[in-house]
This record gives C-alpha cells, sequence and structure tokens, in this order.
C-alpha cells in the first residue's frame, strides 16, 4: 500500500534509520554517562562507545579515528575547516579557493573572512593616512586623503597590508555547465599565497560530483591544504581519503539515516594538519573542539556511517535504477524538460529537472502530497532563483521551474511510479494555463519580448 | 510557506482560465510579468463598446498566489464598466486571499494586468476611431 505524503527530499534530510534508534536508546537511558568521567564505570561505558563510533565514522572514508573531530553537524565542520586552517596558516598566506556552486556554509564563512580583512586594511588605512597628514584622521576623510597621498602605492601601507589580517581572500570559481570543476582553471587561481581549496563532494542541489581525487592531487602538489564538504556525497558513492588526497573533509550524520545535530571533522594527520579550535573549553577532541559529547548521537552517527558503508554498493545501484525510471519516466511523457548538471557525474538519488513554463512552487503545490524542493525563488523570501543554478548559466526561467527530487534508502519503486504520474498530470495542467506555454507552442521566442521587469 | 484555503481554492480549481482571440477589437490583453522573475500574467478582457467588462480570461506562470490572484479578478471585474475596473487595487486582491508580505507582488502584477488590458483595448478602440474618420 503507497502511504501518503511521500518523502523524496533526501538531500535536506534522511529519515532516521531505525536499526541506528535501536542502538542510540541505551545511551539516552541507562548508559548516560560523560565520556570524559574518566573514573567510574557510567564515563568508561560511553567512552568505549564513542571510541567505537569513531572508527565507524573513521572507516567510511578511510582514515583512522585519531582523525575524526565530532561537531555539531557540517556546517560547524565546514566553519571550523576554513576559520581554523585561515587562523592556523596565517602566516604562510591568506588566500582561500572555492566554488561558487559550494553550500551557504562555505559562502558565508568565506564572506565572513573577507569582510575581516576588508575591515582591519580599512583600519590599517586610516592609521596610515594618519602618519602621512600628520593628524587624526576620521573615516569620513579616508576617500579623499586616500587619493591625495596616493595610499594604494604607499610602501608602507603596502607592508602592513601584506600582513596577516586574521581574515582572508577568496576566489570563487565559476564551474563548468555541467556544474564541475575547471581543473586548469583551479590551478591558474592559485597564488603562493593559497592555503587552501574547499570544493565540495556532490552538490547539494544538482548531485553534481566533483573529481576530488584529481583536485586532491593538484592541492598536493601544489602544496596546498584541500578541504571537502562531503556532506552529500558520503554514503551514496566511494569516498576515501588517502585514495582522494583530502586533508579535510566535513561529514553530517543526518545525510546518512543517522540523528541530527552530529557531524564530524575529519583532519588528516600524515602529513599533518593543523587548525585553530573555534570553541575552546574542556580541550575535547584534541583540543580541536570543546564540549561534552553527544554519545547518544555519535553512537547513531557511527552506526549509520557503518551501515552505509556496508549497503552502498547495494544501495546505490538500487537507488540509481529508481532515478533512471523517475527521470525517463518524466522525460517521456513530457516535452521542453532540462536536466541540471551532470547525468554521467551525478549522485545516484539525484534529480533536478526544470519542467519549462511550469513554476517549481505552484508544481510543488499542486503535489503537495510528495515532499521535494525547487529552484524557484518563491520558495525562499529572497525572491532570487537558485544560485547554483544561476552559476550553471541556467536560464531564470527555467530556475524557477526546476524541481530538486532525492531519492533516498526508504523510496519505493511504488512511490516512484506514483510521482511519475502526479507530476506529469500536474505539469500539463500548469503548461494549460501559462502564457509561456502557449507562446512557446506557437513558436514565439519569449527572449525576443519586451517583458514589464517588477 | 502555509496558503490561505482562498489561494488553495483558486490554484485548485482555476476560474476562466483561457485564451481570446487577441485580434477581436472588443478584447483588450494585458500581459505583465517577466519569466526571469519568475511570474509572467496575460489578462483578457471583452468589452463591450459601451465599456462593460463582458468576460474575461487569463493565463499565468507563477506561483500559488499569482494563479489565484489572476483568477480572482477574472471574477471580479466581469459585469463591472472599465471605469469600476480601473479601481480594483492590489490591496484588495492581498486582502481577499490572506498573502503574506512576500507574496504582495503578486496581487500587484494582477493590478497592473487589468490596467493593462484596458490601455490595450483604449489604444485599439482610439486607432479604430482614428481609421473611421
Amino acid at each position: 500500500m503507497l502511504k501518503l505524503p511521500i518523502y523524496m527530499d533526501n538531500h535536506a534530510t534522511t529519515p532516521l534509520d531505525p536499526r541506528v534508534l535501536e542502538v542510540m536508546l541505551p545511551y539516552l537511558r541507562e548508559d548516560f554517562g560523560n565520556a570524559s568521567s574518566r573514573n567510574h564505570v557510567f564515563g568508561w561505558k560511553a567512552e568505549a562507545a564513542v571510541k567505537k563510533a569513531r572508527q565507524q565514522v573513521a572507516e567510511l572514508i578511510g582514515a583512522t579515528d585519531q582523525e575524526i573531530v565530532f561537531t555539531s553537524g557540517a556546517t560547524e565542520s565546514d566553519n571550523l575547516a576554513i576559520k581554523g586552517v585561515v587562523e592556523y596558516y596565517k602566516s604562510k598566506g591568506d588566500h582561500i579557493i572555492t566554488l561558487k556552486t559550494e553550500h551557504k556554509a562555505i559562502l558565508d564563512t568565506c564572506k565572513r573572512l573577507e569582510r575581516v580583512r576588508q575591515e582591519r586594511l580599512d583600519e590599517l588605512k586610516l592609521l596610515r593616512l594618519g602618519q602621512l597628514a600628520e593628524r587624526d584622521v576620521s573615516p569620513e576623510e579616508v576617500a579623499e586623503l586616500a587619493a591625495k597621498h596616493d595610499v594604494e602605492n604607499d610602501a608602507t601601507y603596502k607592508k602592513w597590508a601584506e600582513m596577516p589580517t586574521g581574515g582572508a581572500r577568496v576566489t570563487y570559481l565559476d564551474v563548468e555547465q555541467d556544474g564541475r570543476v575547471n581543473l586548469e582553471k583551479l590551478e591558474e587561481a592559485m597564488t603562493p599565497k593559497t592555503v587552501l581549496v574547499s570544493i565540495m563532494f556532490a552538490n547539494n542541489e544538482i548531485g553534481v560530483v566533483q573529481p576530488i581525487a584529481e583536485i586532491g592531487a593538484l592541492c598536493r602538489k601544489k602544496g596546498v591544504l584541500f578541504h571537502c564538504d562531503a556532506v552529500q556525497g558520503i554514503g551514496k558513492v566511494p569516498f576515501d581519503v588517502e585514495a582522494m588526497k583530502v586533508d579535510l573533509a566535513s561529514i553530517t550524520s543526518h545525510k546518512m539515516y543517522g540523528p541530527k545535530g552530529i557531524g564530524a571533522l575529519y583532519v588528516r594527520r600524515k602529513p599533518r594538519v593543523r587548525i585553530a579550535p573555534l570553541i575552546d573549553g574542556g580541550g575535547h577532541e584534541r583540543g580541536m573542539r570543546s564540549g561534552t559529547l553527544n554519545v547518544a548521537a555519535i553512537v547513531g552517527f557511527g552506526h549509520a556511517a557503518q551501515l552505509a558503508r556496508e549497503e552502498l554498493a547495494d544501495e546505490a545501484a538500487r537507488i540509481l535504477r529508481l532515478r533512471e525510471k523517475l527521470r525517463k519516466g518524466l522525460t517521456d511523457a513530457l516535452d521542453m524538460t532540462v536536466l541540471n548538471g551532470s547525468l554521467e557525474h551525478r549522485l545516484p538519488g539525484n534529480l533536478n529537472i526544470s519542467f519549462a513554463h511550469a513554476e517549481g512552487e505552484s508544481l510543488m503545490m499542486g503535489i503537495k502530497d510528495v515532499a521535494v524542493s525547487s529552484g524557484s525563488a518563491c520558495t525562499s523570501a529572497s525572491l532570487e532563483p537558485s544560485y547554483v543554478l544561476r552559476a550553471l548559466g541556467v536560464d531564470e526561467e527555467l530556475a524557477h521551474s526546476s524541481i530538486r527530487f532525492g531519492l533516498g534508502r526508504f523510496t519505493t519503486e511504488e512511490e516512484v511510479d506514483f510521482v511519475v504520474n502526479l507530476v506529469v498530470d500536474k505539469v500539463r495542467k500548469l503548461r494549460d494555463m501559462s502564457p509561456l506555454y502557449e507562446m512557446a507552442k506557437e513558436g514565439i521566442d519569449l527572449k525576443s519580448i519586451e517583458w514589464t521587469a517588477h | 510557506m502555509a496558503y490561505s484555503d482562498k489561494v488553495i481554492d483558486h490554484y485548485e480549481n482555476p476560474r476562466n482560465v483561457g485564451t481570446m482571440d487577441k485580434e477581436d477589437p472588443n478584447v483588450g490583453t494585458g500581459l505583465v510579468g517577466a519569466p526571469a522573475c519568475g511570474d509572467v500574467m496575460r489578462l483578457q478582457l471583452k468589452i463591450s463598446d459601451d465599456g462593460l467588462i463582458e468576460d474575461a480570461r487569463f493565463k499565468t506562470f507563477g506561483c500559488g498566489s499569482a494563479i489565484a490572484s489572476s483568477s480572482l479578478v477574472t471574477e471580479w471585474v466581469k459585469g463591472k464598466t472599465v471605469d469600476q475596473a480601473m479601481t480594483i487595487s492590489n490591496k484588495d486582491v492581498a486582502r481577499e486571499l490572506s498573502l503574506p508580505p512576500v507574496k504582495i507582488h503578486c496581487s500587484v502584477l494582477a493590478e497592473d494586468a487589468i490596467k493593462a488590458a484596458i490601455e490595450d483595448f483604449k489604444k485599439k478602440r482610439a486607432a479604430r476611431k482614428a481609421q473611421a474618420s
């Protein structure tokens, strides 16, 4: 029997696997100890459980347990990796390279570091202008005096500006039309000041998988650290920090059928990678992340990692078959559909497709018994369509018409069949009331019309 | 985002969806919005020579609120004179459909569509008169 509503948004989060819940429960009941309590059995039990989970997570990515730092989730892991590297390696350089299609946890962290650097430079400029003008200078006068004294070419100011600022300079690389990084452009963007490259494993919107091993090899050759936000790909496609030469990797539990609120940062030991902590305190996690460990969640995360590793091959094949059934079902029945991002280099469970001339939010309203996501502006408060799709060069109208399906461990064939029929029906209905579809069918070039932007 | 019952009703049972002959001298067509913004509304009004709106049809590309706004105004303008229809404001639409602040632009678009359709009708009529004289 088909049960509604259907969950097909497994990139947002995944349901907790019942087997994971089972192993967690004792740690929410009788085994409540603090893993740092070294002097009694409650603490020892918790410590042993954490140790096992750490090994399970490490094994999933080809790491050792000493390289796993537990965090509250991938957003924290991303922040810790980037800010931690920038602070620790500030005397070496301050340049980061990342992609325009990265998750906001990466992009907004980078933007903050750019702001920190800019604020520091503004302060220095003010100081230097005070020296040059031989009086106190107010911030309002900076522009005028900077021009007068040509401060940008002033040797002293230039020297100051090259000193560590606590922030960073960031290059946001474009991606190719299929969503993948261009390795030549990546190499060209590297400077002697580059300390970190941060590139995701698989994209959360379009499921496009990046050439991680190639990026890792390039970074190693250039002596640049490589951080990978591996949240969406881990447990879905093989990931190995040794083979791929990854130095830091962000992982989260709730995208692989574990509990929310727990994640990890992989930090390489050989050759040693150092990071400054964001959270100071009791020195947990070898000083990289203080705070009492969330034992029950860690146990769940560990078990989820073990299940993911054991079942990856079978599960990936099964989900890919369902995804292809969904894709073919939709594209065979409907005209004017566009797949967003590479089909070949793609997570098995991801389908991101634009149904031209049928707006995404209204389509989601029509299929309200199916949980999916849209790149339409209307689903967010910003009214801007998906920046990921825009970075791929997807036309704005098509970005507004995109739907992301995320299939997962608990998706059934029956659900896929149901979704195909429902989506086809609703897209047709919306197109019947779409002036754009009517015009396109009449052969009118929509680009030739002068639209009234609002 | 939760939709009001009225938005859902108009979305599920849109009134007066369709296309009129835009060459008909008594049909005024308003096409507003932009595909890049995610909303395009086309409103067509059949207006008698003495200025009474006899019929209305719409087609809309956009979110549920945009579809509901256009569906609603087709109901409202029917039977009204052109002058009466010109007084329909986006606030009336937003209030009737309980649109949240981020969806106010949908109601603005509906008001613009009415004005654009009437404008088109008036232009056609003026052109006809000029030809006749």
